[in-house]
Protein backbone atom coordinates (compact mmCIF):
# COMPACT_ATOMS: atom_id res chain seq x y z
CA UNK A 1 0.00 0.00 0.00
CA UNK A 2 2.79 2.40 1.00
CA UNK A 3 4.48 1.63 -2.28
CA UNK A 4 1.45 2.45 -4.40
CA UNK A 5 0.66 5.67 -2.52
CA UNK A 6 4.23 6.86 -3.06
CA UNK A 7 4.31 5.83 -6.70
CA UNK A 8 0.94 7.48 -7.39
CA UNK A 9 2.09 10.67 -5.64
CA UNK A 10 5.22 10.92 -7.78
CA UNK A 11 3.35 10.17 -11.01
CA UNK A 12 0.76 12.79 -10.07
CA UNK A 13 3.44 15.40 -9.33
CA UNK A 14 5.23 14.69 -12.58
CA UNK A 15 2.02 15.00 -14.57
CA UNK A 16 1.14 18.19 -12.71
CA UNK A 17 4.39 19.79 -13.90
CA UNK A 18 4.08 18.37 -17.40
CA UNK A 19 0.44 19.24 -18.01
CA UNK A 20 0.54 22.46 -15.99
CA UNK A 21 3.34 23.88 -18.13
CA UNK A 22 1.64 22.50 -21.22
CA UNK A 23 -1.49 24.43 -20.25
CA UNK A 24 0.41 27.70 -20.12
CA UNK A 25 1.50 27.84 -16.48
CA UNK A 26 5.21 28.11 -17.46
CA UNK A 27 5.76 31.04 -15.14
CA UNK A 28 4.33 29.14 -12.17
CA UNK A 29 6.36 25.96 -12.77
CA UNK A 30 9.44 27.69 -14.17
CA UNK A 31 9.81 30.66 -11.84
CA UNK A 32 7.50 30.75 -8.79
CA UNK A 33 7.78 27.14 -7.69
CA UNK A 34 11.59 26.89 -8.13
CA UNK A 35 12.07 29.99 -5.95
CA UNK A 36 9.67 28.64 -3.30
CA UNK A 37 11.47 25.30 -3.42
CA UNK A 38 14.93 26.77 -2.93
CA UNK A 39 13.60 28.96 -0.12
CA UNK A 40 12.06 25.92 1.61
CA UNK A 41 15.27 23.95 1.07
CA UNK A 42 17.61 26.53 2.55
CA UNK A 43 15.23 27.78 5.24
CA UNK A 44 14.27 24.28 6.30
CA UNK A 45 17.88 23.14 6.40
CA UNK A 46 18.95 26.12 8.53
CA UNK A 47 16.00 25.47 10.86
CA UNK A 48 16.85 21.78 11.29
CA UNK A 49 20.58 22.37 11.72
CA UNK A 50 20.08 25.14 14.28
CA UNK A 51 17.90 22.80 16.37
CA UNK A 52 20.67 20.20 16.32
CA UNK A 53 23.35 22.81 16.94
CA UNK A 54 21.64 23.82 20.20
CA UNK A 55 21.67 20.30 21.59
CA UNK A 56 24.18 20.12 24.47
CA UNK A 57 27.21 17.93 23.90
CA UNK A 58 28.74 17.57 27.37
CA UNK A 59 30.48 14.22 27.09
CA UNK A 60 32.32 12.11 24.57
CA UNK A 61 30.54 8.93 23.52
CA UNK A 62 33.24 6.26 23.27
CA UNK A 63 31.34 3.97 20.92
CA UNK A 64 34.28 2.79 18.91
CA UNK A 65 35.57 -0.21 17.14
CA UNK A 66 39.25 0.16 17.95
CA UNK A 67 41.80 0.54 20.71
CA UNK A 68 41.66 3.89 22.45
CA UNK A 69 44.75 5.93 23.24
CA UNK A 70 46.45 4.24 26.18
CA UNK A 71 49.97 3.36 27.26
CA UNK A 72 52.70 4.10 24.72
CA UNK A 73 53.32 0.44 23.92
CA UNK A 74 49.66 -0.25 23.14
CA UNK A 75 48.91 0.65 19.55
CA UNK A 76 46.07 3.13 19.19
CA UNK A 77 43.55 2.75 16.42
CA UNK A 78 43.80 6.34 15.28
CA UNK A 79 40.90 6.42 12.82
CA UNK A 80 38.46 4.22 14.68
CA UNK A 81 39.14 5.68 18.08
CA UNK A 82 40.70 9.11 17.54
CA UNK A 83 41.95 11.28 20.36
CA UNK A 84 42.68 14.36 18.26
CA UNK A 85 40.70 16.69 16.01
CA UNK A 86 42.68 15.49 13.00
CA UNK A 87 41.70 11.90 13.76
CA UNK A 88 38.06 12.92 14.08
CA UNK A 89 38.22 14.70 10.72
CA UNK A 90 39.65 11.49 9.25
CA UNK A 91 36.90 9.37 10.79
CA UNK A 92 34.18 11.79 9.62
CA UNK A 93 35.65 11.99 6.12
CA UNK A 94 35.65 8.21 5.81
CA UNK A 95 32.08 8.12 7.10
CA UNK A 96 30.81 10.82 4.74
CA UNK A 97 32.77 9.89 1.64
CA UNK A 98 32.91 6.12 2.01
CA UNK A 99 29.89 5.30 4.23
CA UNK A 100 32.02 3.25 6.58
CA UNK A 101 29.19 2.45 9.00
CA UNK A 102 27.25 0.97 6.12
CA UNK A 103 30.28 -1.04 5.08
CA UNK A 104 30.09 -2.75 8.46
CA UNK A 105 26.51 -3.78 7.73
CA UNK A 106 25.91 -7.42 8.65
CA UNK A 107 23.13 -9.80 7.82
CA UNK A 108 21.61 -12.16 10.35
CA UNK A 109 20.12 -15.36 9.05
CA UNK A 110 18.29 -18.14 10.84
CA UNK A 111 19.03 -21.40 9.11
CA UNK A 112 16.64 -24.32 8.89
CA UNK A 113 18.47 -26.39 11.45
CA UNK A 114 18.04 -23.57 13.96
CA UNK A 115 21.50 -22.04 13.99
CA UNK A 116 21.98 -18.32 13.52
CA UNK A 117 24.57 -17.06 11.07
CA UNK A 118 26.01 -13.59 10.73
CA UNK A 119 27.74 -12.44 7.57
CA UNK A 120 28.88 -9.23 6.05
CA UNK A 121 26.43 -7.77 3.56
CA UNK A 122 27.93 -5.35 1.09
CA UNK A 123 25.09 -4.87 -1.39
CA UNK A 124 23.43 -2.03 0.51
CA UNK A 125 26.78 -0.27 0.80
CA UNK A 126 27.52 -0.77 -2.88
CA UNK A 127 24.06 0.46 -3.93
CA UNK A 128 24.33 3.51 -1.70
CA UNK A 129 27.82 4.39 -2.90
CA UNK A 130 26.75 4.06 -6.53
CA UNK A 131 23.66 6.18 -5.96
CA UNK A 132 25.20 8.95 -3.82
CA UNK A 133 28.35 9.41 -5.89
CA UNK A 134 26.52 9.44 -9.19
CA UNK A 135 24.06 11.93 -7.72
CA UNK A 136 26.95 14.18 -6.70
CA UNK A 137 28.46 14.01 -10.17
CA UNK A 138 25.07 14.66 -11.77
CA UNK A 139 24.53 17.69 -9.50
CA UNK A 140 27.98 19.06 -10.29
CA UNK A 141 27.68 18.63 -14.01
CA UNK A 142 24.30 20.41 -13.96
CA UNK A 143 26.23 23.52 -12.90
CA UNK A 144 27.05 24.08 -16.57
CA UNK A 145 23.41 25.09 -17.01
CA UNK A 146 23.48 27.54 -14.09
CA UNK A 147 26.52 29.67 -14.74
CA UNK A 148 28.05 31.40 -17.70
CA UNK A 149 30.90 31.13 -18.66
CA UNK A 150 31.35 27.51 -17.56
CA UNK A 151 34.56 26.88 -15.60
CA UNK A 152 37.00 24.30 -16.93
CA UNK A 153 36.56 22.02 -13.93
CA UNK A 154 32.87 21.47 -14.71
CA UNK A 155 33.61 20.86 -18.39
CA UNK A 156 36.29 18.37 -17.36
CA UNK A 157 33.83 16.58 -15.07
CA UNK A 158 31.12 16.11 -17.67
CA UNK A 159 33.64 15.10 -20.29
CA UNK A 160 34.94 12.50 -17.86
CA UNK A 161 31.39 11.32 -17.26
CA UNK A 162 30.88 11.04 -21.00
CA UNK A 163 34.22 9.38 -21.72
CA UNK A 164 32.53 6.50 -23.52
CA UNK A 165 31.68 8.96 -26.32
CA UNK A 166 28.55 7.15 -27.39
CA UNK A 167 26.00 9.06 -29.43
CA UNK A 168 25.05 12.70 -29.49
CA UNK A 169 24.49 14.15 -27.01
CA UNK A 170 27.19 12.06 -25.39
CA UNK A 171 25.97 9.31 -23.08
CA UNK A 172 26.90 9.88 -19.45
CA UNK A 173 27.90 6.88 -17.36
CA UNK A 174 26.08 8.33 -14.36
CA UNK A 175 22.78 8.56 -16.28
CA UNK A 176 22.87 4.78 -16.24
CA UNK A 177 24.30 4.13 -12.76
CA UNK A 178 21.94 6.58 -11.00
CA UNK A 179 18.60 4.96 -11.91
CA UNK A 180 20.00 1.43 -11.67
CA UNK A 181 21.32 2.04 -8.14
CA UNK A 182 17.99 3.58 -7.14
CA UNK A 183 16.04 0.66 -8.59
CA UNK A 184 18.27 -1.69 -6.62
CA UNK A 185 17.56 0.28 -3.43
CA UNK A 186 13.84 0.10 -4.22
CA UNK A 187 13.78 -3.62 -4.96
CA UNK A 188 15.88 -4.29 -1.90
CA UNK A 189 13.02 -2.83 0.16
CA UNK A 190 10.39 -4.71 -1.82
CA UNK A 191 12.21 -8.03 -1.98
CA UNK A 192 12.91 -8.61 1.71
CA UNK A 193 9.67 -9.25 3.70
CA UNK A 194 11.24 -7.94 6.94
CA UNK A 195 12.33 -4.75 5.26
CA UNK A 196 9.05 -4.31 3.44
CA UNK A 197 7.21 -4.62 6.75
CA UNK A 198 9.08 -1.66 8.27
CA UNK A 199 9.08 0.50 5.12
CA UNK A 200 6.86 3.57 5.21
CA UNK A 201 5.58 6.08 2.68
CA UNK A 202 8.47 8.35 3.60
CA UNK A 203 10.88 5.56 2.63
CA UNK A 204 9.29 4.90 -0.75
CA UNK A 205 8.35 8.44 -1.69
CA UNK A 206 11.92 9.84 -1.87
CA UNK A 207 13.01 6.74 -3.81
CA UNK A 208 10.26 7.16 -6.39
CA UNK A 209 10.88 10.88 -6.49
CA UNK A 210 14.58 10.39 -7.25
CA UNK A 211 13.79 7.67 -9.79
CA UNK A 212 11.31 10.08 -11.37
CA UNK A 213 13.92 12.84 -11.53
CA UNK A 214 16.45 10.40 -12.98
CA UNK A 215 14.15 8.94 -15.63
CA UNK A 216 12.69 12.29 -16.70
CA UNK A 217 16.22 13.71 -16.96
CA UNK A 218 17.32 10.70 -18.96
CA UNK A 219 14.31 11.05 -21.23
CA UNK A 220 14.99 14.73 -21.72
CA UNK A 221 18.62 14.22 -22.65
CA UNK A 222 18.49 11.11 -24.79
CA UNK A 223 14.98 10.57 -26.10
CA UNK A 224 12.63 13.53 -26.34
CA UNK A 225 15.03 16.43 -26.37
CA UNK A 226 14.41 20.08 -25.81
CA UNK A 227 16.38 23.18 -26.72
CA UNK A 228 19.16 23.16 -24.14
CA UNK A 229 20.10 26.80 -24.79
CA UNK A 230 16.56 27.85 -23.84
CA UNK A 231 16.78 25.71 -20.69
CA UNK A 232 20.00 27.46 -19.80
CA UNK A 233 18.34 30.81 -20.43
CA UNK A 234 15.72 29.85 -17.83
CA UNK A 235 18.15 28.55 -15.19
CA UNK A 236 20.61 31.40 -15.62
CA UNK A 237 17.66 33.78 -15.38
CA UNK A 238 16.63 32.19 -12.09
CA UNK A 239 20.19 32.42 -10.78
CA UNK A 240 20.59 36.08 -11.67
CA UNK A 241 17.06 37.09 -10.51
CA UNK A 242 15.93 38.02 -14.02
CA UNK A 243 13.65 35.06 -14.62
CA UNK A 244 12.37 34.23 -18.09
CA UNK A 245 10.44 31.29 -19.51
CA UNK A 246 11.53 30.78 -23.12
CA UNK A 247 8.80 29.33 -25.30
CA UNK A 248 11.00 26.66 -26.87
CA UNK A 249 11.17 24.55 -23.68
CA UNK A 250 9.11 21.38 -23.82
CA UNK A 251 6.58 20.49 -21.07
CA UNK A 252 8.67 17.42 -20.23
CA UNK A 253 11.35 19.74 -18.89
CA UNK A 254 8.81 21.29 -16.52
CA UNK A 255 7.81 17.81 -15.34
CA UNK A 256 11.49 17.15 -14.53
CA UNK A 257 11.91 20.57 -12.91
CA UNK A 258 8.78 20.21 -10.79
CA UNK A 259 9.97 16.86 -9.41
CA UNK A 260 13.29 18.50 -8.53
CA UNK A 261 11.43 21.35 -6.80
CA UNK A 262 9.36 18.89 -4.79
CA UNK A 263 12.57 17.09 -3.85
CA UNK A 264 14.17 20.35 -2.70
CA UNK A 265 11.15 21.44 -0.67
CA UNK A 266 10.70 17.99 0.84
CA UNK A 267 14.39 17.51 1.61
CA UNK A 268 14.80 19.29 4.98
CA UNK A 269 11.63 17.80 6.45
CA UNK A 270 12.30 14.19 5.61
CA UNK A 271 14.87 11.48 6.17
CA UNK A 272 16.85 12.97 3.29
CA UNK A 273 18.15 15.57 5.71
CA UNK A 274 20.71 12.95 6.80
CA UNK A 275 22.89 14.92 4.39
CA UNK A 276 23.26 17.47 7.20
CA UNK A 277 22.54 15.02 10.01
CA UNK A 278 25.54 12.83 9.27
CA UNK A 279 27.77 15.66 10.50
CA UNK A 280 26.00 15.48 13.86
CA UNK A 281 26.66 11.78 14.48
CA UNK A 282 27.85 11.90 18.09
CA UNK A 283 29.55 8.52 17.96
CA UNK A 284 31.59 9.66 14.97
CA UNK A 285 32.34 13.35 15.49
CA UNK A 286 33.77 13.37 19.01
CA UNK A 287 37.36 12.54 19.89
CA UNK A 288 37.62 9.93 22.60
CA UNK A 289 39.36 11.94 25.31
CA UNK A 290 37.34 10.55 28.18
CA UNK A 291 40.45 9.35 30.01
CA UNK A 292 42.94 12.09 29.22
CA UNK A 293 40.70 15.08 29.89
CA UNK A 294 38.12 15.79 32.57
CA UNK A 295 34.69 16.41 31.13
CA UNK A 296 32.58 18.15 33.78
CA UNK A 297 28.88 18.13 33.27
CA UNK A 298 28.24 21.84 32.66
CA UNK A 299 24.79 21.84 34.19
CA UNK A 300 25.80 20.12 37.43
CA UNK A 301 24.49 22.26 40.27
CA UNK A 302 26.38 22.44 43.59
CA UNK A 303 25.16 19.47 45.64
CA UNK A 304 24.20 20.31 49.23
CA UNK A 305 26.24 18.04 51.47
CA UNK A 306 25.94 17.31 55.15
CA UNK A 307 29.32 16.12 56.42
CA UNK A 308 29.85 13.84 59.39
CA UNK A 309 31.37 16.71 61.37
CA UNK A 310 28.22 18.80 60.86
CA UNK A 311 26.10 15.77 61.73
CA UNK A 312 28.00 15.25 64.95
CA UNK A 313 27.72 18.94 65.80
CA UNK A 314 23.98 18.64 65.35
CA UNK A 315 23.43 15.48 67.36
CA UNK A 316 26.40 15.46 69.78
CA UNK A 317 24.36 15.81 72.94
CA UNK A 318 21.85 13.16 71.93
CA UNK A 319 24.66 10.78 70.89
CA UNK A 320 26.44 11.22 74.21
CA UNK A 321 23.17 10.68 76.07
CA UNK A 322 22.72 7.19 74.56
CA UNK A 323 26.42 6.35 74.83
CA UNK A 324 27.46 6.54 71.15
CA UNK A 325 31.15 7.47 70.86
CA UNK A 326 31.83 10.89 69.35
CA UNK A 327 35.00 12.21 67.76
CA UNK A 328 34.92 15.64 69.32
CA UNK A 329 33.98 16.09 72.94
CA UNK B 1 28.89 22.79 25.88
CA UNK B 2 27.47 22.44 22.40
CA UNK B 3 28.95 22.62 18.96
CA UNK B 4 27.00 25.66 17.85
CA UNK B 5 29.92 27.66 16.46
CA UNK B 6 31.20 24.69 14.45
CA UNK B 7 27.70 23.97 13.19
CA UNK B 8 27.27 27.54 12.04
CA UNK B 9 30.61 27.46 10.21
CA UNK B 10 29.49 24.28 8.45
CA UNK B 11 26.14 25.80 7.59
CA UNK B 12 27.73 28.92 6.14
CA UNK B 13 30.06 26.81 3.98
CA UNK B 14 27.10 24.80 2.74
CA UNK B 15 25.04 27.91 1.97
CA UNK B 16 27.96 29.39 0.07
CA UNK B 17 28.15 26.19 -2.02
CA UNK B 18 24.43 26.24 -2.75
CA UNK B 19 24.34 29.87 -3.81
CA UNK B 20 27.61 29.50 -5.70
CA UNK B 21 25.91 29.89 -9.12
CA UNK B 22 24.35 33.19 -7.98
CA UNK B 23 27.66 34.48 -6.61
CA UNK B 24 29.57 33.33 -9.68
CA UNK B 25 27.15 34.96 -12.12
CA UNK B 26 27.33 38.12 -10.04
CA UNK B 27 31.13 38.02 -9.86
CA UNK B 28 31.55 37.71 -13.62
CA UNK B 29 29.36 40.78 -13.99
CA UNK B 30 26.10 39.09 -14.83
CA UNK B 31 25.93 35.89 -16.83
CA UNK B 32 26.03 36.52 -20.53
CA UNK B 33 22.72 36.48 -22.34
CA UNK B 34 21.75 33.71 -24.70
CA UNK B 35 23.93 34.14 -27.80
CA UNK B 36 22.41 35.52 -30.96
CA UNK B 37 22.85 33.27 -33.97
CA UNK B 38 23.67 34.60 -37.40
CA UNK B 39 20.95 33.13 -39.57
CA UNK B 40 21.51 32.78 -43.31
CA UNK B 41 20.04 35.56 -45.33
CA UNK B 42 17.48 34.76 -47.98
CA UNK B 43 16.37 31.51 -46.34
CA UNK B 44 13.12 31.21 -44.40
CA UNK B 45 13.56 27.70 -43.03
CA UNK B 46 15.97 24.80 -42.42
CA UNK B 47 15.53 21.25 -43.71
CA UNK B 48 13.02 20.57 -40.93
CA UNK B 49 11.01 22.98 -38.79
CA UNK B 50 12.75 25.23 -36.27
CA UNK B 51 11.62 23.47 -33.06
CA UNK B 52 12.82 20.13 -34.37
CA UNK B 53 16.13 21.56 -35.52
CA UNK B 54 16.95 23.33 -32.24
CA UNK B 55 16.20 20.27 -30.13
CA UNK B 56 17.04 17.35 -32.42
CA UNK B 57 19.66 18.54 -34.94
CA UNK B 58 22.17 16.07 -33.47
CA UNK B 59 19.79 13.18 -34.14
CA UNK B 60 19.42 14.30 -37.74
CA UNK B 61 23.19 14.60 -38.18
CA UNK B 62 23.76 11.13 -36.76
CA UNK B 63 21.00 9.74 -38.98
CA UNK B 64 22.65 11.34 -42.01
CA UNK B 65 26.05 10.02 -41.01
CA UNK B 66 24.75 6.47 -40.72
CA UNK B 67 22.79 6.72 -43.97
CA UNK B 68 25.70 8.11 -45.95
CA UNK B 69 28.63 6.26 -44.43
CA UNK B 70 27.08 2.89 -43.68
CA UNK B 71 24.29 2.57 -46.25
CA UNK B 72 25.62 4.67 -49.10
CA UNK B 73 22.45 6.74 -49.43
CA UNK B 74 22.64 10.29 -50.66
CA UNK B 75 19.28 12.01 -50.43
CA UNK B 76 17.09 12.97 -47.48
CA UNK B 77 13.41 13.82 -47.82
CA UNK B 78 12.33 16.49 -45.38
CA UNK B 79 9.54 15.20 -43.14
CA UNK B 80 8.09 18.66 -42.62
CA UNK B 81 8.37 20.07 -46.13
CA UNK B 82 8.80 17.07 -48.44
CA UNK B 83 11.75 18.62 -50.21
CA UNK B 84 14.77 16.48 -51.07
CA UNK B 85 18.18 17.42 -49.74
CA UNK B 86 21.63 15.95 -50.14
CA UNK B 87 22.81 14.51 -46.82
CA UNK B 88 26.00 16.46 -46.33
CA UNK B 89 27.24 18.53 -43.42
CA UNK B 90 29.63 20.66 -45.41
CA UNK B 91 27.59 20.59 -48.62
CA UNK B 92 24.08 21.16 -47.31
CA UNK B 93 24.20 22.50 -43.73
CA UNK B 94 27.21 24.68 -44.24
CA UNK B 95 26.02 25.89 -47.58
CA UNK B 96 23.69 28.19 -45.62
CA UNK B 97 25.31 28.27 -42.18
CA UNK B 98 28.66 29.14 -43.65
CA UNK B 99 30.62 29.92 -40.51
CA UNK B 100 30.51 27.61 -37.53
CA UNK B 101 31.86 30.34 -35.23
CA UNK B 102 28.74 32.45 -35.75
CA UNK B 103 26.29 29.56 -35.63
CA UNK B 104 27.21 26.15 -34.16
CA UNK B 105 29.86 27.29 -31.73
CA UNK B 106 27.83 30.08 -30.13
CA UNK B 107 25.15 27.83 -28.69
CA UNK B 108 27.53 24.95 -28.09
CA UNK B 109 29.81 27.17 -26.06
CA UNK B 110 26.86 28.63 -24.17
CA UNK B 111 25.50 25.21 -23.20
CA UNK B 112 29.03 23.79 -22.85
CA UNK B 113 28.32 20.97 -25.29
CA UNK B 114 31.14 19.41 -27.23
CA UNK B 115 30.69 18.46 -30.85
CA UNK B 116 33.15 16.23 -32.61
CA UNK B 117 32.14 17.12 -36.18
CA UNK B 118 35.40 18.97 -36.73
CA UNK B 119 37.57 16.00 -35.86
CA UNK B 120 36.97 14.82 -39.43
CA UNK B 121 35.08 17.53 -41.30
CA UNK B 122 36.76 20.66 -42.51
CA UNK B 123 34.94 23.95 -42.55
CA UNK B 124 34.48 24.90 -46.20
CA UNK B 125 36.38 28.00 -47.19
CA UNK B 126 35.16 31.00 -49.15
CA UNK B 127 31.61 29.93 -49.83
Amino acid sequence: MNVFISLAAVVFLFLAGLLGAGAGLDALFGIVIPYIAIFLFLGGLIYRVMIWANVPVPFRIPTTSGQEKSLPWIKQSKLDNPSSTLGVIGRMALEILCFRSLLKNTKTELHEDGHVAYGSSLWLWLGSMAFHWSMLIILLRHIRLFIEPVPGAITFLHKLDGFLQIGAPVFYVTSFIFPIALLYLLFRRLGDPKLRYISLVNDYFPLFLLIGVGISGFWLRYISKTDIASVKELTVGLMSFRPVTPAAISPLFYGHLFLVCVLLGYFPFSKLVHMAGVFFSPTRNLANTNREAHHANPWDYPVKVHTYEEYEDEFREKMKAVGIPVEKE
Amino acid sequence: MNDKSKSIVGLVIFLALVIFPVLYNFAVGGAGPRPELELPEGESRCVEDKDFMTAHHMDLLLEWRDAVVRQGKKNYTSQAFGEIYEMSLTGTCMNCHTKRETFCTRCHDYADVDNDCWGCHVEPEGQ
